[in-house]
This record gives C-alpha cells, structure tokens and sequence, in this order.
C-alpha cells in the first residue's frame, strides 16, 4: 500500500470509501501494517482494537482510521488510562465520543499510551512505557496525549481523539508536528472520559490539517443527555464554513506569551507565521494578558484539587487494583492506591488533598478559583480588542526523555502558554509552522472567545492554506510496499 | 514554603495512599517546591472576586425525572475484584458477635 495512503486526509479516505474506490478493510490493513512496522520503535499503542465489521460505508468518516487516547471507555478492550490501577479494566459502557466516531463509519485502530491519568507532558508518567516522537526517537512526544499525537504523525493512524486538561492535545500536537484542537469546555461531551480534571477536562481531535480537525468536531461534538455540562446548542457546520477570508481579522499578540522562556528559534517560526497571516490582511495587535504569570500556579491548584477528589473512586473495591495484603478496610484502601498509582499521580493526589483540607482550603483552593475568574477576565478584555489570541504552543521543542523526568515543577512549566485556556474554558489549536534547525515540529498557538471554535479553526485553516499541505515526513522506516 | 514531614503524613492518611519514609521525605521536599511557586498567588489582590468553580456558561440542567435503563447489576460488577453474589467484598469491619 502507498505511503500516500498513510498521510491522506481523513476527507479523502472517507471520500474514497464511500465511493468505493478502496474499502474500509483495505484502509485497515495498510495502516495496520504501518503500526506493525513502526510502533516497536514508537510505543505509541497500548492496546490494537479488533477491527470490527465493515463499518457505515455512507458516513462523514466512512473507513477513516481513527485511534483513542487511553483513558477514553471502550467495551472491547481495556481501557488503564496508562496506569496500574487500572490494567485489566473494561468499561461497562462506551464513551459518547466512540459511540459517534463508529455511527459515523470510522475504523477505532486502538488505544493510545498517555501519562498516567492524563497527568503529565511527556508520557514519561505512563505506568507501561514511554512513547517516542517520531521526529528523534530520543525525544518525547509531549503529552499526556503522546501517543495520540505520535500515531497520528507517524502515519499509524489517520487522525485520533485526546483530552486537554491543561495542553494535553495542543502541547503533544506541537511537539509532533501534527493539529490539535480543545474546544470550548462542554462543546463535546465527556461521558466516559475517566475524569481528571471535571471544569478542565475537554476532548478533541488529533489530526494532519485544519480541515480534518473541523470534521472529527462535527462528528463528536453537540449535546449529550449523559453529560450535563455538554453545550445545549447543536454546534454549526464547521467544515463547511472552514474557509475564510482572513482580511481584517485581528489577531492579538500577547506580549507574555513572548517573554523569558520562549526558545528563540520557535519564537521565530511563530513569528513567520503570524508574519504569513498579516500579509494576507490580518491585523497583528499587541495585547495583554497579565495574568500570564500566575496560571500555572492556579492550574497546579484547581486541577490536583479537582484530582484528588475524582480519584477517591479508586479504591480497591469497585473496580481496579486491589492489594493482596490483608488488613483493616481503611489498609485496604490505602494499599491498592499506593500499588496501583504512579509517583506523579500520588504526588497530585497529595497536592490536590493539601490545598482542599479544612484549614488550607481558603488559603489554596479559594484563592485559586478568585485568580481563575481573574484570568477568565484578561480574555475577555482581550477579545474586545481582537477576534482571537496566538502566540506558541510550548516554550520549546520536544525536550529529551529523562530531561525534566526528576523535576517536576520544571515539567509544570511546560503548560505555561496552555493551561489559562482551560482555566477559562476557551478554545485553543495547534498548527504546526515549521521546523527548528534541529528537525523538530514547532506549534503555533491560536485562541478564541469561548463557543467561537470557528474562527479559531478558521485562522488555522488560512495558515495551512498558505503554506500547502505539509510535505515532511518523520525519519521512520517507510512502509515495506 | 517549608512543610513538614507529619503534615504530609497525615495528608497521605486523608488521601488514603499508604506512603513509605522515603516517599514521604521525597514527597516533603517536592510539595514544597510546588508550594513555593504556587505562594506567588498571595501577590494578587483577589477581594472582592468570585470564586469560578466552573467555566461553562451553564446553569443547573433539569431533565424529567423518568426511569430509564441504568448500569446492570452483572455490568456493575463486571470488573469487581471480589465479589460474592450481587455485592462488593471488603475486609469485617465489625466484630463478629
């Protein structure tokens, strides 16, 4: 099968199947063949799916090979959010987002490596393995989403689903060179997404173009009964309003986002970037967040907070891991948590537990959900002045492993450009513009007012156009045939 | 900011996460490194502002109270690691009589 195949757009595939050029199994098996070459080197796949009967043949995404982050429930086969605890676990039921995926005709390849409950930016945390980033083998892909963002790179799958607690679609995406879109929280529901974050947490595509992204939200987004903080409203046609002119949208930079930290050469492609979308007549404004500084620290508040309190389920008992050891109910607990949890799971939990216990609440948690509602604020002033926000994805490029693995502040700051989204709920994506003079993807950030996922898929899509189809192929043995 | 060994024991005891000495001495050390980034929080003036628990813009979402299919018992089970008959097993928590 062609490599051409392996990089076509999820549009064409689906395209081509309906029109019976190529069938659904045919597609399968080229891209399984693909995994099958590559992901001894990658380690993106925790788990290959059966591949079930010919799914819709008539469907947006008839054939299109799609693979899951880990922690999204499937009844096939387990789902262990990459942790111990979690192993054998099989979902009783499926998340909405697969159930719409396979209505739509899609193919689910299977289950992508991430970190440990989504915890993390580098898939280091995983309990199983790390994944690699396609672009240099000695390099991690980003994460939590990592193994999402690799396979989709690597050509192993045509597009895939990841969750974004704090960057965890955006930073993997740009550090592999691949889209990532978090839409607004509650534009796509998270029933049977193992929670993390609850008020962060939002699903999204992983994909090649703009283009795609705007077609897997079509499918997967729009109201759920089963998750009451999905949006009510069904979201507009999204593909089909995708291409736009960008004259006289006005892009704002926020000079924080520009600042100490930021590696040169990315803050040059960005910049190109930004450069490209000004010469075809948008306006370029200087903005302010000042809240910048602060967003990791209420991030590492709310989201361990909010963490500790949904992994309380744990417990041994339900379902999971349960500790061989005897003892009292309370040994019980407190033995199979610290059994099946990884360092930076119990490190969260500890975290989370501190900043929620009765004589620190005020002080932590509190505090943090004010400086919340002050960072919600910086955008909203902000998008008075402009129609969206870009800046880079992540400081830098894809780091080494082992480089930030015993630190974990250092990996915190990671999501420095990433976290104030979900902290204010807005939709952000990851473009890729180009490369550092080591071969390694660069992202460029786009941002939107919250629901406005449009005009952020837009800005995007105007970017890709521009500058075509990316052509470069990451440096992994090509396909036998 | 420094915090001490027996606050983060007995922070471990609420999570129910059984720690070793080491764990815990490590665990000391990172937190309060965390800690010492997160007191950058006490700079800002946050009288007066409302707490945001929540970005949706949602209020409380009601929907007719009508029986519809839930879990199975046999599904909700399906993963327990000891069970007998319809219910989860876990160690007496009484004595016996």
């Amino acid at each position: 099968m062609s490599r051409d195949l392996l990089y076509r757009s999820a549009r064409q595939i689906a395209a081509d199947v309906r029109t019976g050029k190529i069938s659904a199994a045919e597609v399968a098996r080229a891209f399984l063949d693909r995994i099958e070459a590559t992901d001894g080197q990658l380690k993106a796949f925790i788990t290959l799916s059966p591949i079930a009967e010919p799914p819709n043949p008539a469907g947006p995404l008839a054939g299109v090979p799609v693979v899951l982050k880990d922690n999204l429930c499937t009844r096939d086969v387990p789902t262990t959010c990459g942790s111990k605890i979690l192993r054998d676990y099989r979902a009783p039921y499926e998340a909405t987002v697969v159930t719409r995926l396979r209505a739509a005709g899609a193919t689910i390849l299977g289950k992508t490596n991430l970190d440990e409950f989504a915890m993390g930016s580098s898939t280091e945390n995983s309990a199983f393995f790390t994944t690699r980033n396609p672009w240099d083998l000695d390099r991690v892909p980003g994460g939590s989403s990592g193994g999402s963002a690799a396979a989709v790179a690597a050509g192993q799958a045509c597009a895939a689903l990841g969750s974004d607690t704090g960057g965890s679609i955006r930073q993997p995406a740009a550090l592999c060179g691949v889209v990532g879109f978090k839409p607004t929280y509650g534009r796509v529901s998270r029933y049977g997404l193992v929670a993390f974050g609850s008020s962060l947490d939002q699903i999204g595509p992983i994909t090649r173009d703009v283009a795609d992204a705007a077609l897997l939200l079509q499918v997967i987004g729009g109201p759920d009964p089963l998750d009451s903080t999905s949006l009510p409203d069904p979201p507009p046609d999204y593909l089909n309003q995708i291409e736009r002119d960008i004259r006289g949208l006005r892009i704002g930079l926020p000079k924080e986002y520009f600042g100490e930290g930021l590696d040169s050469e990315v803050r040059a492609r960005v910049m190109e970037a930004l450069k490209l979308l000004e010469s075809r007549g948008a306006t370029l404004t200087d903005v302010e967040l000042p809240l910048t500084p602060y967003a990791i620290a209420t991030y590492y508040i709310v989201a361990p907070s909010e963490a500790s309190s949904n992994l309380a389920r744990y417990d041994g008992v339900h379902y999971g891991h349960r500790t061989e050891a005897s003892g009292s109910l309370i040994d019980l607990y407190a033995r199979s948590r610290a059994e099946g949890f990884g360092p930076e799971v119990r490190r969260r939990i500890i975290l989370g537990t501190f900043a929620l216990s009765s004589d620190r609440i005020d002080a932590y948690y509190h505090r943090a959900q004010r400086v919340r509602r002050l960072i919600a604020r910086d955008f909203e002033r902000a998008f008075r002045l402009v129609d969206v926000i870009a800046g880079p994805t992540s400081p830098t490029a894809a780091f080494r492993i082992g480089e930030k693995a015993a630190d974990p502040l250092s990996m915190y700051l990671c999501d420095v450009y990433t976290v104030s989204a979900n902290l204010a709920g807005i939709p952000g994506l990851s473009v890729p513009c180009g490369f550092t003079s080591s071969d390694l993807p660069v992202g460029l950030q786009i941002l939107g007012r919250a629901l406005d996922d449009l005009t952020v898929l837009q800005v995007g899509r105007a970017y890709e156009r521009e500058t075509g189809p990316m052509t470069r192929r990451p440096p992994l043995p090509a396909p036998s045939s | 900011m420094a915090i001490d060994r027996d606050a983060v024991r007995k922070i471990a005891h609420l999570a129910r996460l059984e720690l070793s000495e080491a764990e815990i001495e490590l665990y000391q050390a990172q937190l309060g490194g965390i800690l010492d980034h997160i007191e950058k929080l006490r700079e800002l003036n946050v009288e007066g502002v409302e707490p945001l628990a929540h970005a949706a813009a949602l209020a409380t979402v009601h929907r007719e109270d009508e029986p519809r299919p839930g879990l199975s018992t046999e599904d909700a089970l399906s993963n327990a690691p000891e069970k007998i008959g319809p219910y989860f097993v876990v160690p007496r928590i009484l004595d016996a009589p």
